[in-house]
């Protein structure tokens, strides 16, 4: 019943037939998982209760009225380890918070889990998000399941990884520069990230405040679609939630493109620096879209060249800030000290801080505090404001033009592991086409549709208008009807 | 060397703790009395992935502060991140407000020796507090219930030139919070606090001498006495020759002088930037209009109507105005009775008395403004005499009850009839015919004597000047 195939829609569809017992479901994929772990890593804590606690579920089947209110119940669900999870380790791949069980529940785990989902486990990152490769995770590197020596991405990569190798039926990501959709492009799965203010950031571990969104990573757009109503909307506890209405996404599904009106993002379309089965793939798409009645408009952005430079000013800077409470006194990391007489205040952060820390995020941490220094503030986080400013304009100027702009998630498909690990600067631009989304507050979603001459998923990129998810939906939708990438997950993923 | 060649230049800030009951970014209690760590939140101990909600409240505190000291309010206001490293800062940056502050360019008007003084005020910003450390031998224990406790710094332009200028400011500054009700400013709780800037220089020079920054120094007295010490202090240095070193001092209360915290090598660099987990604060004119027409009468014009419109001296005055709640009862009780000066004397004279006895404050006091002026129409109505409201006003305090009750249960109205009055000094005549005498052969002193002893058989009831009257009449007749 249950098989490398199976979406998360039909969970639901074969719990709620009584086809499968919850217990079954999060067995088979708490087996996955447990047996799949050493080679990949996709998960740095399982939930112990899960099991328990689907066991618990498996003779209280809700009733119809039930069902339209806990539209997930049963699923067991894999949650990226920057979401506080209520007695549940939450380490954000850090040294730092590895020993840190929170208190509390982030506003999505807590909606999560009054849909009736369950957690079956934590996934691996790259150390408080910062990465693109999940390389940098304290509790070790994870791998592609289509080719264990290439990363999954990030830094959401144990969230795809764990989605893609089925240790479970679907997954959270957040997303401040591209870490949901840059590795579901690498994983052959779909990821949204949804426009600034969709999604509660309360209790997710912040990097960048005002880029941070959370998101679903999935096997199918629906599923997607199926998780974003559960998470999103208005949230007392943060305030840049917006009160935007929450579409039944789902339920309007709508693979018609017919007049749809695609924007054709030049910049990036440049087939030079593009790796050429990214660049087919495109193709592939932009020829799909046309015959299905879409009109392809080619826009320009200028200033998305300069995505990259102003997501790393602004990025950093809000994270120096928002990771200094790491510090050692009420939680987290602290050093060994034989005694402290003697030991400055400043020695005991130091130390805790050094330690608790890994390389990329202290040099985040570095370029962050320098951004915002006196002296410095005007010629970098200033100036980077200001063009995010420009940025969000011109592309909102651009939405008067076209529906959805089109664009690649990234230059190339996955990478080797350890091939970007020492190349900063190659890794950092590796984000070039997912940044702007972020800077300038937009929805964006990445959709797989073909595996490149080496066997690795290739993904293209929809960006929509502030709040228009579901043209993202239905572009998706339309290409997974047409490229039907998923069906690849039951037969094509190599043996794991 | 002589002080008075030199002048000091002060400036405060001073932090207002508003009177809200939860902190300003997290639901946790703000009530002073609590064991350690009871008030406190994933927010307020800066938890992982925790967010900060605005307390409303605080705002509409902060703002009525700011039209109260004649500021403009910024419609559009930014809440700004002040980032620094100490283990009472749970967040490693302190939530305040930088260069977009919600009020700006104020002033506070205030008596000095009878004359009117003002002080600019810079800014008003709002921002959370810290928490507390507290060291226990060799242990630094730290209480988070101050954490996140909504606090409004309150900066003036440096423009006092004396010690006793600037603890008069904030002295003034306290009494216009707790007019209008935004903070109790009680400073042993710490509910307000104070910073002050000092620097010195001879008389006639234009430029700022190097500032030092004397900081959390609560009660006015030690802000008057640490400025006094750090004015003689700068004042010698440089008579020596010697420069000031621009730092930050504390006040030692129990050997009465000021010691260096730390040296300000560099200016801090606090790296504000916008937080960007709180949108700009907007309030629209409407609502700012509103509040102010919320707002009380200030002290200082409520002192001049005072005189003006019910003929009080300065002095009187400036004590019924002290706070807005003994201005209210007075005001209350002149309605009742239509006699101001009567009621400025009750109240600075006994009610004041029976107050510190007890140690209450006007809120509880067991006799109401109606009665006082229920009291004072009695006497001016002739129905008991001054003498009896004396001791009428003891048994109100004791009992709480009204004053006519009281006197139609105890027969204590005043004896107004000349008859009975008549009867009763020929009794006392009779009785002290040696006296009456004594008066008769020129000595008047006994006049005095006749006076009290029908007083004391009449148990004080009767009108006294018809017994004056009426006793002159049949002794002269």
């Amino acid at each position: 019943m249950l098989d490398t195939g199976t979406t998360l829609s039909d969970v639901i569809r074969l719990i709620k037939e009584r086809v499968v017992k919850v217990s079954e479901v999060t067995q088979f994929y708490l087996e996955r998982a447990t047996r799949l772990n050493p080679s990949i890593n996709a998960f740095i804590t399982v939930n112990d209760a899960v099991l328990d606690q689907a066991q618990k579920m498996d003779d209280q089947l809700p009733n119809q009225e039930q069902w339209e209110k806990q539209p997930l119940w049963g699923v067991p669900l894999g949650i990226k380890d920057m979401f506080c999870t209520k007695g549940l380790r939450t380490t954000a791949a850090s040294r730092m918070l590895a020993q840190f069980v929170p208190p509390y529940d982030a506003t999505v785990v807590s909606r999560l889990k009054q849909a009736g989902a369950l957690i079956l486990g934590k996934l691996n990152q790259d150390e408080f998000a910062m990465g693109s490769s999940t390389e940098t995770s304290y509790f070790g590197q994870c791998r592609n399941p289509w080719h264990l020596e290439y990363v999954p991405g990030g830094s959401s990569g144990g969230s795809a990884a764990a989605v893609a190798a089925s240790m479970c039926p679907a997954a959270l990501g957040t997303d401040t520069g591209g870490s949901i959709r840059q590795p579901a492009h690498f994983c052959g799965i779909v990821g949204i990230k949804p426009t600034y203010g969709r999604v509660s950031r309360f209790g997710i571990v912040a990097f960048a405040s005002s880029l941070d969104q959370a998101g679903p990573m999935t096997k199918t757009v629906e599923d997607a679609a199926r998780i974003l109503e559960v998470i999103s909307g208005l949230d007392i506890k943060d305030q840049t939630t917006s009160s935007e209405k929450v579409p039944s996404w789902s339920n309007n599904l709508n693979p018609n493109v017919r007049g749809l009106r695609v924007g054709v993002l030049q910049e990036f379309m440049d087939k030079s620096s593009l790796n050429i089965d990214v660049a087919r793939a495109l193709e592939e798409v932009e020829a799909f879209l046309r015959k299905e009645g879409a009109s392809l408009v080619p826009i320009s952005l200028p200033l998305v060249k300069h995505g990259v430079s102003v997501y790393y000013l602004i990025a950093s800077s809000e994270a120096s800030s928002n990771l200094a409470r790491y510090d050692g006194v009420r939680y987290g990391h602290r050093a060994q000290f034989d005694h402290f007489s003697g030991v400055t205040l400043e020695r005991f952060y130091s130390r805790n801080r050094s330690e608790g820390f890994g390389a990329e995020v202290k040099s985040r941490i570095m370029l962050g505090t320098y951004c915002l220094s006196a002296g410095y503030y005007d010629a970098y986080y200033k100036k980077a404001s200001q063009v995010r400013r420009l940025l969000r304009d011109d592309f909102l100027k651009a939405f008067q033009q076209c529906d959805v702009i089109l664009s690649p998630v990234s230059t190339t498909p996955a990478f080797r592991l350890g091939e970007r690990l020492h190349d900063p600067l190659q890794m950092y631009l590796n984000d070039i086409c997912t940044v702007s989304v972020n800077l300038a507050g937009l929805c964006g979603i990445s959709v797989p549709v073909t595996l490149s001459s080496q066997g690795l998923p290739i993904g293209v990129q929809f960006i929509g208008k502030p709040f228009d998810e579901q043209s993202l939906f239905n572009c998706g939708f339309a290409l997974e009807k047409a490229f039907a990438f998923y069906r690849r997950f039951k037969n094509e993923l190599p043996r794991l | 060397m002589s002080y008075q060649d030199y002048e000091c230049v002060i400036g405060l800030e001073i932090h207002a703790q508003l009177k809200t009951q939860s902190k300003m970014f997290s639901a946790d209690s703000t009530q002073f009395e609590a064991a350690d760590n009871a008030h406190t939140s994933i927010v307020s101990v800066g938890m992982p992935g925790a967010l900060p909600t605005p307390n409303r409240l605080g705002v509409e505190l902060a703002i009525k502060t700011g039209l109260a000291l004649g500021c403009t309010i910024r419609e559009r206001s930014v809440f700004a991140r002040k980032n620094y490293f100490y283990p009472d800062l749970p967040k490693g940056y302190q939530i305040s407000q930088y260069d977009e502050p919600l009020c700006e360019n104020g002033r506070v008007i205030y008596l000095l020796d009878g004359a009117k003084k003002e002080v600019r005020i810079v800014r008003a910003h709002l921002e959370e507090d810290a928490g507390k450390s507290v060291h226990i031998g060799d242990a630094s224990l730290i209480n988070f219930n101050r954490s996140g406790i909504p606090l409004l710094e309150v900066v003036s332009a440096p423009d006092m030139r004396s010690p006793r200028e600037a603890a008069q400011y904030a002295k003034s500054l306290r009494q216009i919070l707790r007019y209008i009700g935004v903070c109790d400013g009680n400073l042993e709780e710490g509910s307000m606090r104070c910073d002050c800037n000092i620097s010195v220089r001879k008389k006639g020079e234009t430029r700022l001498g190097t500032k030092v920054e004397i900081k959390n120094i609560n009660s006015f007295r030690f802000v008057e006495k640490a400025l006094e010490y750090e004015f003689e202090r700068q004042v010698t240095l440089l008579h020596s020759g010697q420069a000031i070193v621009q730092e930050t001092r504390l006040w030692d209360p129990d050997k009465n002088r000021t010691f260096s915290m730390r040296i300000k090598e560099d200016a801090d660099d606090y790296r504000y930037f916008p937080d960007p987990d709180l949108l700009p604060l907007v309030v629209s004119s409407s609502y700012i209009e509103g509040l102010k027409k919320q707002l009380p009468e200030l002290p200082l014009e409520r002192f001049e109507r005072f005189q003006k419109q019910y003929g009080l001296p300065s002095y009187d005055a400036e004590i019924l105005t002290e706070e807005k709640e003994i201005a209210d009862y007075f005001e209350r009780a002149v309605v009742v009775c239509g006699n101001p000066k009567a009621v400025s004397n009750w109240m600075m004279t006994d009610l004041m008395r029976l107050l510190n006895d007890q140690k209450l404050d006007i809120n509880q006091c067991p006799i109401s403004s109606e009665s006082l002026g229920e009291l004072v129409q009695l006497i001016d109505s002739g129905t008991i005499s001054g003498k009896i409201g004396k001791t009428l006003i003891n048994e109100m305090w004791d009992t709480g009850r009204r004053p006519k009750q009281i006197v139609e249960e105890k027969g204590l109205v005043q004896i107004s009839d000349e008859k009975v009055i008549e009867g009763i000094i020929d009794a006392v005549l009779k009785d002290h015919s040696h006296a009456v005498a004594e008066y008769r052969s020129g000595k008047t002193k006994s006049f005095g004597f006749l006076v009290g002893q029908i007083m004391k058989a009449c148990k004080g009831q009767a009108n006294p000047q018809k017994v004056n009257e009426l006793l002159k009449k049949k002794l002269e007749s």
